[in-house]
């Protein structure tokens, strides 16, 4: 069984989701739902990660429980940049990239949930197949926030 | 009777009983003087401090206002006023009216003509939309125009200009009230009904502090509370309000934790068996979710996170689980604070599992602030689309096109309507260049004034406020409309519980101020905005007119409003919508039986998730509830965004006052009112006080990173941990003019966080972390704070607050038993 690789394969890319989002959120300071909604929903990953991890020791895999985190000095600095900017148009453009970017990352974490409920379920895995029913639907919801702020910003984004 | 209505707010108790019909009791104000005899004429409206549209006549004498009288025959005050409704009229002739417009020129304001005012306000909008499109004009409105009005900007916003970005500062207050009842019914519009508390055996106020907000639906209350078989009252609120004081159960949770105590509560209710499961299996979906969700949420556990005690918890559920006649009103508790749509969602969760709706008695109510925001999210002047109908069902845009007499691509529906927090934003970055502010006062009302006033007073953005005062927002502005104001001109509007009301004309405004309708209209016209066949886009020129165009656009959809008239709303009561052929005389109760607007392709939203805010898509919402149920929605608990630290160890929350409303504009203008709460205080509980070694009346400074404050110390009954400012008091009768004077402010909004919920787009107001210093010890004199509300003081020390003769009304009480209608 490769169940081992999977959930390895998720912990790294739930890992870098919330890291993600963490990134926008402090590159985004001066838009302040998308600097605290981001953190908000970074969070599920980051208990992803967590539920990865103990549930990986089932299946001879040894993962950091502990989400990987941004040294604090990048997100401040990263943080004031953002305050330097506000009052300039152009970071409504990296806006809009930061928020294609976690939608795809977060649809390829979607897909490594779909793939692991779905091996969990061959293999008759009770607990994880319960793991993926759990956290699968958040990854959706942050899917679907990162394709409803870009559809909600990108009007004026691009026509302004 | 004479009665001080300072001293005494809510007036003589006229008790009865459960069903029995609330006594008539006639309340009135005359100016000194001015006998009721000696009235030339009684002009029928209603109140406008407040949301809950009490009827009252104006009485005018040698052509001018001299008071006011409660309307007996009103289904919603039966007679009785409020004391800002006595004494606010005051403020209408105040010598600080604004007269004639005003232009910015060579960096000051001064006096012009209205052709030159509205040359430069629709010369600047013509450039701009040459230059940028739509994207760079704005309007940001407000609850307290006519429905004529907003029928008339809506149109002219999106039909005409076509820009996406129209909001009104009820984003401030009931934002979240729409978006919930959105969530839960697919569509806004309130289940309840002021009725439903003659016969309700318990009453749930969650974050309401109705005492102080709405005084004669308190007074309905009380009169319950004094008569036989009275009511049982929940209290959710950290302050020791007239409604804590009142409750069977008053639950002061911390701030922010609102969720996790809605979801204890559920919790308790579902556990207990105390759920209404025909209903709920015939008429709801999403229950199994819920139970899943908030089986997590033992009240043991919202005991240490909401700082409760368990059993108040336990006693709660066991009073809301168990009654058999349940209303509920929720505001700014709920909806100024933290998870704001997801804890109030929980509470119409609440009445749906036990089947606590379109029946007497059962009514909820997602309450409103302002006299008629209802009419702002109606008639979309709060961007939303007029009639309720869903900006993402291209059959509804397509209709209102019909009616517009528009190509559907003029109206914008690409992506949700931009919210009032996202206009200042899009104008800090500079996108929007054109803000046209009616009737609100954003320098004062929005949070982290520093910022606000940054961006309003940017060379880049052109400024429009049309107002009766020079607000601390028209300070800055590049163009000053005088506007009209209530007795002025005629028109409509509605309350909470969907009473419509006719406000006519009673005086002349002042000097050359204009009726906000003639304003709107002005404007289109210089804009040449045309429909598709190259007529005028706004096809009228008087209230009346602009209120048979709203009726076509109502028909068919859920605040039909056909059935009603000028005519017909003259000479009795207000009546409620839908008001149609089917409704000849109103509707009481919507959601009769099950029986709701949410429909996919009737329903006027399909939903957001509450914790992102990302819609829901057309193809989701029919998987969901294909068949128009009512829909229940789980949500976790999440930690607020800031919260207390060894710098910053208090929770800011800030509210009102009984005798204010909004930024004071009118209120401190009337003098009985002024005097009652005539200087910014600060709560404090009386161990947090006593562990700092501070007393009634010390000068405190308090701030947040945002900003500091000065006011002096009022030691309330609010839970300890947790510091209070009104956000009433700005700066327009203060020196300075529209900011501080100095390093510290008195508007509580210096200290508030941008920060709103991401469902209703509300700002947060009551989840800052602060700190509060001593800058002075009293010298015995204690804070101005009222002492009959919520700042009530726990020391005997503080002199009662009193009216004198200037604030007595007259009470005349009907002693016929069983009342008279």
């Amino acid at each position: 069984m490769k169940l081992g690789l999977a959930i390895e394969e998720l912990h790294r890319s739930e890992n870098h989701l919330a890291r993600a989002l963490l990134a926008a959120s402090d590159r985004h300071k001066t838009d302040h739902e998308v600097f605290y909604v981001a953190r908000d929903i970074a969070r599920w990953s980051q208990d992803h990660v967590q539920a990865l991890a103990a549930i990986g020791a089932d299946y001879g895999v040894e993962l950091d429980a502990e989400p990987e985190d941004d040294p604090g000095m990048l997100a401040g600095l990263r943080q004031k940049a953002a305050e330097a900017v506000g009052r300039r148009p152009e970071p409504g453009m990296l806006m809009l990239a930061d928020l294609r970017h976690i939608h795809r990352e977060a649809a390829g974490v979607s897909l490594d949930w779909e793939l692991l409920a779905q091996a969990a379920q061959g293999a008759k895995q009770k607990k994880l197949l319960e793991l993926a029913q759990r956290c699968h639907p958040e990854t959706l919801r942050q899917m679907r926030w990162a394709n409803g702020k870009l559809k909600a910003s990108s009007t004026q984004v691009l026509v302004s | 009777m004479q009665i001080d209505r300072i001293a005494e707010p809510w007036g003589t108790r006229t008790p009865y009983g459960p069903g029995e019909d609330w006594p008539t009791r006639v309340d009135t104000h005359l100016t000194d003087g001015v006998a009721a005899e000696d009235v030339d004429r009684w002009v029928q409206s209603a109140t406008i401090l407040h949301s809950n549209g009490d009827g009252l006549d104006i009485a005018v004498k040698d052509g001018e206002i001299v008071g006011v009288r409660g309307r007996a025959e009103d289904r919603v005050n039966h007679g009785r006023l409020g004391p800002k409704d006595l004494f606010g009229w005051q403020a209408n002739k105040s010598p600080d009216r604004l007269t004639k417009p005003l232009i910015r020129r060579n960096g000051e304001l001064v006096e012009t003509d209205w052709d030159t005012a509205m040359d430069a306000v629709a010369g600047r909008a013509k450039e701009l939309l040459a230059e940028q499109g739509p994207s760079a004009i704005s309007f940001y409105t407000t609850g307290q125009l006519f429905l004529e009005e907003y029928y008339t900007l809506g149109l002219i916003a999106h039909g005409g200009i076509g820009t996406n970005h129209v909001d009104g500062n009820t984003r401030l207050c009931t934002a979240t009230a729409a978006a919930a009842l959105k969530e839960s019914f697919g569509c806004d519009g309130q289940p309840g009904s002021y009725t439903d508390i003659d016969h309700a055996d318990v009453i749930a106020l969650f974050g309401h502090n109705m005492a102080e907000t709405q005084t004669v639906l308190w007074t309905r209350v009380l009169d319950r509370l004094a008569g036989p078989n009275p009511p049982q009252v929940i209290c959710v609120d950290p302050r020791e309000t007239p409604v804590a004081r009142a409750a069977t159960v008053h639950l002061a949770p911390r701030p922010g934790t609102n969720v996790m105590l809605m979801n204890a509560l559920l919790h308790e209710v579902i556990a207990n068996g105390w759920v209404d499961e025909e209903y709920v299996q015939a008429h709801a979906v999403g229950f199994a979710e819920l139970q899943q969700r908030v089986a997590d949420y033992p009240p043991e556990l919202a005991a240490q996170i909401c700082d409760v005690p368990v059993e108040q918890i336990r006693e709660a559920a066991r009073i809301v689980g168990t009654a058999e006649r349940l209303m509920s009103s929720v505001l700014q508790g709920f909806y100024q604070s933290h998870q704001a749509t997801a804890a109030a969602v929980q509470v119409n969760n609440l009445h749906i599992i036990r089947g606590m709706l379109g029946k007497p008695g059962c009514g909820l109510l997602q309450m409103n602030g302002q006299p008629t925001a209802q009419n702002t999210r109606e008639c979309g002047a709060d961007g939303d689309l007029p009639a309720f109908r869903n900006w993402s069902n291209e059959q509804h845009v397509k209709d209102l096109a019909k009616v517009w007499n528009l190509d559907p691509m003029q109206i914008p529906h690409w992506s949700p309507p931009t919210h009032a927090m996202e206009m200042f934003r899009y104008a800090e970055e500079g996108s929007i260049r054109f803000m046209w502010v009616q009737a609100t006062n954003p320098a004062v009302s929005l949070p982290e004034l520093g910022r606000i006033r940054e961006v309003l007073a940017q060379e880049r953005l052109f400024l429009v406020v049309q107002d009766i005062f020079l607000s601390e927002t028209a300070q800055l502005a590049d163009v000053v409309l005088p506007a009209a104001t209530w007795g002025e001109k005629t028109g409509t509007f509605t309350n909470v519980d969907r009473t419509v009301h006719i406000s006519d004309k009673a005086v002349e405004p002042p000097g050359e101020a204009r009726p906000d309708l003639d304003i709107f209209i002005d404007f289109s016209r210089r804009m040449d905005l045309q429909d598709k066949d190259g007529q005028p886009l706004v096809k009228w020129s008087t209230p009346e007119e602009a209120f048979e165009g709203w009726k076509e656009c109502t028909r068919g959809r859920p605040c039909d409003y056909t059935g009603l008239s000028y005519e017909k709303l003259r000479g009795g009561s207000g009546i409620q919508w839908p008001c149609n052929e089917e409704n000849p005389d109103g509707t009481e109760h919507i959601y009769v039986d099950g029986q709701f607007w949410s429909a996919p392709d009737y329903c006027e939203s399909y939903g957001r998730d509450l914790v992102t805010g990302a819609p829901v898509s057309p193809v989701e919402y029919k998987a969901l509830n294909p068949t128009g149920k009512a829909v229940l929605k789980a949500v976790e608990y999440l930690p607020p965004h800031e919260v207390v630290s060894q710098d910053f160890p208090f929770q800011l929350i800030t509210g009102r006052t009984l005798y204010h409303f909004h930024t004071r504009t009118k209120t401190a203008r009337a003098p009985q009112l002024q005097k009652a709460a005539p200087e910014v205080w600060v709560e404090l509980s009386a161990s947090d006080a006593a562990d700092r070694g501070f007393t009634e009346g010390d000068l405190l400074e308090i701030s947040t990173p945002r900003g500091r404050v000065e006011a002096r110390l009022r030691i309330s009954g609010i839970r300890p941990g947790v510091a209070f400012l009104p956000f009433h008091y700005g700066y327009w009768d203060e020196p300075s003019g529209h900011e501080p004077d100095g390093k510290r402010g008195r508007a509580a909004n210096e200290l508030t966080l941008t920060d709103w919920d991401p469902a209703s787009k509300q700002p947060i107001f009551k989840t800052a972390a602060a700190r509060v210093e001593r800058l002075e010890k009293s010298t015995g004199q204690p804070s101005a704070a009222p002492t009959t509300t919520a700042s009530r003081p726990v020391s005997g020390d503080v002199p009662p607050t009193v009216g004198g003769p200037a604030a007595s009304a007259t009470e005349e009480l009907t002693t016929v038993s069983g009342g008279t209608r």
